[in-house]
């Protein structure tokens, strides 16, 4: 029998939603890791009991979780005293080390600051996880100062894929949310390419595993934002999603516009059409059909609420410029609550199931594709993550 | 026996209640309390100092004999009543908040 799992990240802890195939009676377990904020959690593909989590603090920095049973219980991977013997690596699963190393090349040590001048990368936080298509060991880290880490290991120990940082990463520079790599994106089809975006950096590709990496901002248009509208890097882009089955179509939510590329990155056009604001951070496709989009418009970049406190979620059936508002079930006045970047995902089932989570923590459901929603749960702390799993 | 306080969020991550009572060989310091801690609980490595630098956290504090010995040297001693176990070694999470 299907079942749902949704993962929650929050600002105070993680929660996990379960449902059967009709997604219409929830049951909620949580807080788990109670107190913390958890930037996002993220099942495996290839065993979906297993289950990553970045578990962040001001005051104790970063903690890498790591579930083999489908979240009923939690590890630090390598992190127990059982595993003192044998030259495991202990203790070493939130250690995230940048690469400096002359074998890798040199890479680039320090970025641009507020101020203008150069400030050597400083871990910050994991904010976001993407497990391996096909090895329930392999995992990838996206984090703060901007970079990417791998685990071969199942997250006990982690090395930077530091070439990135050598695509002008002396030029990136922190916009208020920080120097964040928030997407990663793995090609089913060539294991050899990855896509991530950074804000405030833009997006990037490899076709090579992580080893070289190549800025993919053209046509993007930054007004306002940058001194040179059109600069290859420097772009805040907020999100990027891809559909399986066309690995070289890619939607964006930049900071404003909407865009899509066909080409693997090589040229972006914008695809806003008659959105009522192109402002917003999460954009997802729908798991059957590659050219629905989801979109969440935000008011504007100092308004970081929906338009009219009406929360809709605007769905294009064209891959982009025509869209519609989705509406039925979800609040048409006085909402004031944001949806964060890694906050939206879809399910696989057909009909295809659309998730969010709200910055006033309500989580909701779409189990139609988007022509109506129920919130599973309506006081959760604030949402920094979605992501759901079929099982 | 040295005995430590943990903050609550810590003694959560390494499944502890109470206080820990740790076998720390002389000299008695931050130092090598925090290194005791971390081998016996290997999972709070990060969390008290930085992986690479091994400097304090910001927001962690020590407090020893209602003292705070926070910006004291790490490998300055601790009070005989800490190394001795007589006095537990607090370590917290600075207030914060409006």
């Amino acid at each position: 029998m299907t079942a749902i799992r949704v993962l929650v990240g929050t600002r105070k802890g993680a929660f996990l939603l379960t449902s059967d195939g009709k997604r219409d009676k929830w049951k909620v377990d949580g807080p788990y890791f109670a107190g913390w904020e958890i930037y996002h959690m993220k099942g495996s593909p290839a065993d979906p009991s297993r289950i990553f989590a970045s578990q962040t603090s001001s005051w104790f920095g970063q903690i890498i979780q790591r579930s083999s049973d489908g979240g009923k219980t939690w590890e630090t991977p390598g992190g127990g005293p059982e595993e003192a013997q044998g030259g495991v690596a202990r203790g070493e699963s939130n250690k995230f080390v940048y690469d400096g190393s002359a074998e890798t090349g040199k890479p680039i040590t320090t970025h641009k600051w507020y101020d203008g001048t150069q400030h050597p990368w400083d871990f910050k936080r994991v904010w976001h996880l993407e497990p391996s298509l096909d090895d329930p060991n392999t995992v990838y880290a996206g984090v703060e100062d901007a970079a990417m880490f791998r685990s071969t290991n199942g997250g006990q120990t982690w090395q930077e894929l530091a070439g990135l940082r050598a695509a002008k990463g002396d030029l990136w520079q922190p916009g208020a949310g920080g120097l964040g790599l928030h997407t990663i994106l793995l090609d089913p089809t060539n294991k050899n390419r990855m896509y991530i975006a950074i804000s405030a950096a833009g997006a990037f590709r490899t076709d090579d595993a992580g080893k070289t990496w190549t800025p993919i901002n053209n046509g993007l248009k930054s007004l306002y934002q940058l001194p040179d509208p059109d600069a290859d890097v420097g772009h805040c882009v907020h999100r990027i999603a891809m559909h399986p089955s066309r690995p070289d179509v890619l939607y964006m939510q930049k900071h404003w516009d909407v865009m899509r590329t066909d080409d693997a990155g090589t040229m972006w056009h914008e695809v806003s059409g008659n959105l009522p604001t192109d402002f917003g951070f999460p954009i997802d496709v729908h798991a059957h059909e590659p050219e629905t989009i989801y979109v969440v418009p935000i008011t504007s970049d100092s308004l970081h609420y929906p338009p009219e406190g009406k929360l809709r979620v605007y769905r294009s059936r064209s891959g982009g410029n025509e869209w519609e508002a989705l509406t039925n079930g979800l609040p048409q006045k006085d909402c004031y609550a944001n949806v964060l970047r890694d906050a939206m995902c879809v399910d696989k089932l057909d009909p295809c199931g659309i998730y969010f989570g709200t910055t006033g923590g309500q989580v909701y459901v779409s189990p139609d594709g988007g022509d109506s929603w129920k919130p599973i749960v309506h006081d959760l702390p604030a949402v920094l993550s979605v992501e759901v799993q079929v099982i | 026996m040295v005995r430590v306080v943990l903050p609550f969020h810590l003694r959560t991550l390494a499944r502890v209640t109470g206080e820990v009572e740790l076998d720390v060989q002389a000299p008695v310091t931050q130092r090598t309390v925090v290194d005791a801690i971390e081998a016996a609980y290997p999972m709070l490595r990060g969390t008290i100092r930085d992986h690479q630098t091994r400097q304090r956290r910001p927001l962690v504090r020590f407090f020893a004999c209602q003292e705070d010995i926070s910006y004291d040297p790490p490998d300055t001693p601790l009070p005989e009543a800490i190394a001795s176990g007589k006095e537990p070694l607090l370590i917290v999470g600075a207030l914060a908040g409006g």
